[in-house]
Formats: structure tokens, sequence, C-alpha cells
């Protein structure tokens, strides 16, 4: 047994209930909190797809049909979503733009973080804070005058401009990251190459780089999904529908008028979910390793 | 020859030489398009640049109008409560959460991985799906609570300032409580289970070992999770653009979105640059009092 269930079973002695208490106890104060918040916080992924799935007549029909169920499953939803709009062009393009800013993202962290967190020159440490301060800044504040920027670089409407722009988050994020994982590596590896004659060079993508493959894991596959569910950039930097992202073009192009197409926009709303959650599901341990990383350093 | 070998040598080994040139991309993309926008936000707060039209150097005037406008002031009350009342229950809840997930349970690491799941996908997307549960004829939840009998009436979730407010108060919660209870649970596990073990043995019963051993140890972690997602929340976006775009009436728009909709919406580049500046002071002081007033409680 586990040192938390004997501080209880302990408790419970005092009480002189321990083995008639012991289980509906850990019912109501574990199993019934937990159950619900599970509950709130999955449903609206239950919602989104039962709604795809879901035919007009059962959609707004809740007299006649329970809508926590749905009666006869169509797939009208989905084939409206990827034939009459322009969404499979929406994920690629947001693939895309996602995969360049995290491999552009990475490359620049990996050199800055290297020469921070080993070649520790003079004034080091104080373009560590700034890197991190760097992070502190929120997009909110920047969209104006990038997109003035943007627009006088010509570069309004095209994917270069979400693919340059999002490495400003991107950077501070896994630059210190990396830093955290390039200071847990022993000096003597790179003792031991330098005077076997290696450059810092080799030493950074022969030794250093294969010995933090899980940090560049983590911080690429968190760049990743950071690219793919922003936002606020990708709809003041994009004007033309078949240059949106999906996150933006779900919300610009899919809502018409009054009438909302719940189905396709719940559809939309899933299958631009899902890419990322599958990513999630293989990689969970680099995710909160990454999330948490910032915050243990 | 041999000279110029040593030199080549000493050059590719001279840290100073390599530190620069390995700072170069990440400093360069950062100065272009961090810092520097960062300095002409300022400026054109200063200005009354326009879309399509050059601006002149206006002084104050945008900030001084700004003081005038009933909406703008309407926002900066909007974001306080949103940011003060979605953090105060995001942190409830997650702690909540996080003292649940660090008992020994059957499934942890599913557990685990399943709560994170709402802040993984796309905000705006699973914003839509809320959008739908709010809906005033549809709503799910006012289909529930009616089977219940709790209501009679479907609530208009989004018609109304309060309940509109509460509904993208309640959103962000549930897309905040994961992030929360996930970066608390990596803290709450460097706590050695000894202390729980010491201090119980000393006679402290629950209550007290979470007030005397889990609270100061948790203080490091709290305190950064806290000021990351007051920072996060104050100029959230995203959420109200796609719920409700800052209506009825004005009552969800936050500074963020004013400024999107006066900035792009509306081109004026000016102001709309003007209202996000004036969020800074805001950010500074928030991140200053969450971030130094609980390092100073720090355990140690």
């Amino acid at each position: 047994m586990t040192a938390d269930a004997n501080i209880s079973t302990r408790v419970d002695n005092r009480e002189g209930m321990q083995y008639l208490e012991t289980i509906p106890h850990r019912l109501v104060t574990l199993w019934i909190p937990l159950l619900i918040f599970l509950f709130v916080l999955l449903f609206p992924f239950y919602w989104m797809a039962l709604t795809t799935f879901k035919p007009n007549s059962e959609l707004l029909n809740y007299s006649d049909f329970n809508p926590l169920w749905v009666v006869e499953p169509t797939l009208a939803n989905i084939k409206k979503l990827l034939f009459d709009t322009q969404y499979p062009r929406w994920l690629l393009t947001t693939m895309v733009v996602a995969v360049a800013a995290t491999f552009l993202s990475l490359f620049c962290s990996v050199l800055a973080a290297y020469a921070i967190a080993r070649l520790r020159f003079k004034g080091s440490e104080t373009v560590g804070l700034l890197i991190f301060l760097a992070y502190l800044v929120p997009p909110s504040i920047l969209f104006i005058p990038l997109a003035t920027m943007i627009f006088e670089m010509g570069l309004y409407d095209s994917m270069w401009a979400l693919i340059l722009t999002y490495p400003t988050f991107l950077i501070p994020f896994s630059t210190w990251l990396l830093i955290g994982y390039f200071k847990t590596l022993p000096f003597e590896l790179e003792e031991c190459a330098l005077i076997d004659g290696a450059s810092r060079f080799q030493i950074l993508t022969k030794i250093i780089l294969p010995l933090s493959l899980p940090g560049l894991i983590s911080a690429g596959i968190f760049a990743f999904t950071l690219s793919w569910n922003e936002f606020i950039y990708a709809l003041a930097f994009i004007s033309s529908s078949e240059n949106k992202t999906v996150p933006v073009g779900v919300l610009t192009e899919l809502v018409e008028g009054d009438v909302y197409h719940w189905g396709s926009l719940m559809a939309g709303a899933l299958f631009g979910s899902l890419p990322v959650a599958i990513l999630y599901s293989f990689f969970v341990d680099y995710y909160v390793s990454s999330l948490t990383g910032a915050v243990k350093e | 020859m041999t000279s110029r070998v040593s030199t080549w040598d000493r050059l590719r080994n001279n840290t100073t030489l390599l530190s620069v040139l390995f700072m170069a991309p990440a400093g360069l993309l950062l100065l272009v398009f961090l810092t520097y926008p960062l300095g002409l936000g300022i400026w054109l707060g200063f200005t009354d640049t326009r879309i399509g039209r050059a601006g002149h150097f206006i002084g104050w005037e945008n900030y001084i109008s700004l003081l005038d406008d009933s909406i703008f002031l309407k926002s900066v009350f909007n974001t306080i409560l949103y940011t003060a009342v979605a953090t105060v229950i995001k942190f409830a809840l997650g702690l909540w959460l996080a003292l649940l997930l660090n008992r020994h349970l059957p499934m942890q690491a599913i557990i685990r991985a399943v709560i994170l799941l709402p802040y993984i996908v796309p905000t705006v997307l699973s914003a839509i799906a809320f959008w739908w549960i709010y809906d005033s004829q549809f709503s799910i939840i006012s289909w529930m609570l009616s089977k219940l009998g709790l209501i009679d009436v479907y609530i208009d979730f989004l018609g109304n300032e309060n309940n509109a407010r509460a509904s993208v108060i309640a959103a962000n919660i549930w897309r905040g409580i994961p992030f929360v209870a996930i970066c608390l649970l990596a803290g709450l596990q460097t706590i050695s289970p000894s202390l729980y073990e010491a201090a119980s043995l000393d006679g402290a019963n629950a209550w007290q070992r979470f007030y005397y051993v889990t609270v100061p140890n948790l203080m490091p972690v709290l305190s950064i999770v806290l000021t990351f997602s007051i920072l996060f929340t104050f100029t959230d976006f995203q959420l109200i653009y796609a719920i409700t775009r800052g209506g009825p009436n004005n009552a969800t728009h936050l500074m963020a979105t004013l400024a999107f909709q006066r900035g792009i919406n509306g081109g004026m580049l000016g102001e709309g640059a003007a209202i996000a500046i004036a969020m800074v002071p805001f950010l500074i002081l928030s991140t200053a009092v969450t971030y130094l007033g609980l390092q100073r409680q720090k355990w140690q």
C-alpha cells in the first residue's frame, strides 16, 4: 500500500471506523468529483462528435429524438465539409505552416540554446532572461503593428506571414526548454570530443542533439500544436479564403449569415482537432514534460 | 599553409564568434518580429494611422479620447472581471483536480492524458462547440436542466449581458483547468511523502497537512503558473471572438477584441494599437504582484 493510503487509514483509525468508511469515503472524496471533472472536461468533445454525425432532422428536433444520442448517423455533414468547402485546402495550409514554423523555430532554438547553455558567452545569462521575457509578450499586443509590417513587406495574405511570425512565440518557449535539457548533459562529453579534434558544430550535431532527442521531440510537438492552434495572426494576416488556416476558415467561412450549419461546423471543429489530438495521444509524456518543463525550471 | 589552417582552427573554435553566429537566427527573428513591432506598436499608439494612410504624431490624443470612450472603459472592466473570476475558479478547481490526480488511482496515466485534451485542441474549435452548447434554442445544457426539472424556460446564455459574461468565463475555465491541474500535479509530485508522514506523526489532520505542507511547497510552481495564467487570460482573444464577438451590447468585449475591432476591422490602426498598448501596464502590474508576492512567501 502507498503512503497516501496509509495516511488516510490512520486518520480513519482515529474515528474508529476504518473498514466501514474506507470505500464510501474514497468514493465521495475521490471518484465522484473525479468523474464529474472528467464528464465536464470531455462532454464538449462528445457533443462535437455527436453533432458531426447527426442528420438535420434529428439535430433540431429534441422532442422526438433524444439529443444525447444519434439514431441514424450520417456522413452528409462530413461530405459537405470535404467537397463543398475549401476545408481540405485549409488543412493542407495549416499543416504546411505548422511544420515549417516548427522546423524554423527548432533550428533557431537549438543554436541559441546551445550558445546560452554551453558556449556560455559573456552576457549569456542576460540573453537567456531576455528570451524568457519574450515569452511573456502576448500576440494580442503585437498583431496590429505586425499587420502593418507584414503589409509593407508584401507578405500579406501569404503563408510566409505566418511562418515568419509564429517563431516569435515558439522560439522563446523551445529555447528555454532546450537550455534545460542541454544543462543536464555532462560537460566531459564535450571536452573529450574537443580534445579529439571535433569542432563545436560537430559536437552539437553528433553528441548534443542525439542525446537531447527527448527534449527536441517535446519542443517540436509542442511547437507544432501551438502553431496549429494559433488564431489571431492567421485571422489578421490572411484574407483570401484559400489561404486560411483551419481555425480561421471554420469560424469565418463556415458561418453563413444567420443560419448555422451546426453539423458541418462541428465536423470542421472535430477534424481540425483530430490531428493534434492524435499527435498528442502518441506523445503524451513529451507534452506533459514540455508543459511542466518551463514551470519547474 | 600551416598558419592559415591554425587561423581557421582558431576561428572556428572561437567561442565569441561562434556565440554570435549561433545566436544570430533566433536573435534576428525575435528582433524583427517581436522587439521591433513592440516599439512600432507604442509609436502607432501615438499616431492617427489608418489602413492605407500614414499617420501623424498626435501625442496622447488616442489615450485621452479612450478615457472618455464608454465602450473602451467597459472593455477594461470586462477584462479585469474576466481575468479575476476565471483565474480564481481555474485555480481552485485546478488545484482540486491536481490533488485528486495525485492520489493513487488505477489508470492514472490514461486519466491524466484525457484531462489535458481541452488544452491541446485548438481553442477556437472548442469555442465553436461551446457556441453550439450555448445556443438559445437547442442548448444541450438547457435541455438537460429542464429534463431534471430545474428550469422551465431555456436559458438565454449569450443574449443577456451577465449570462454572456458568465458563459465565456465558464468556457475559459473549462479550457484552463487542465493546464493548471497538470502543472500543479507536477509540483505536487516533487513534494516528498516523508513530509506528510512527519506531519501526520505530529498529529496534523488532513486540512493542516494541506495548509502547512502542500501549500508552501507548491508556492514556487503556483506563482509561475499563476503569472502565466493571468497573462494569457488578460490578453485572451480567440474565445471571445469565436463565441460572442464582444456582444451583446459590448458586454463581453475584452481589450484585445476591441483592439482588433477598431484596429483591423475598423481600420483605425493608431487607436487599435493604443488599446493594445493600454494592456501593458496592467500586465506588468499583475505579473509583478503575483510573481513577487508569491515568491516572497516562498518556503525555505
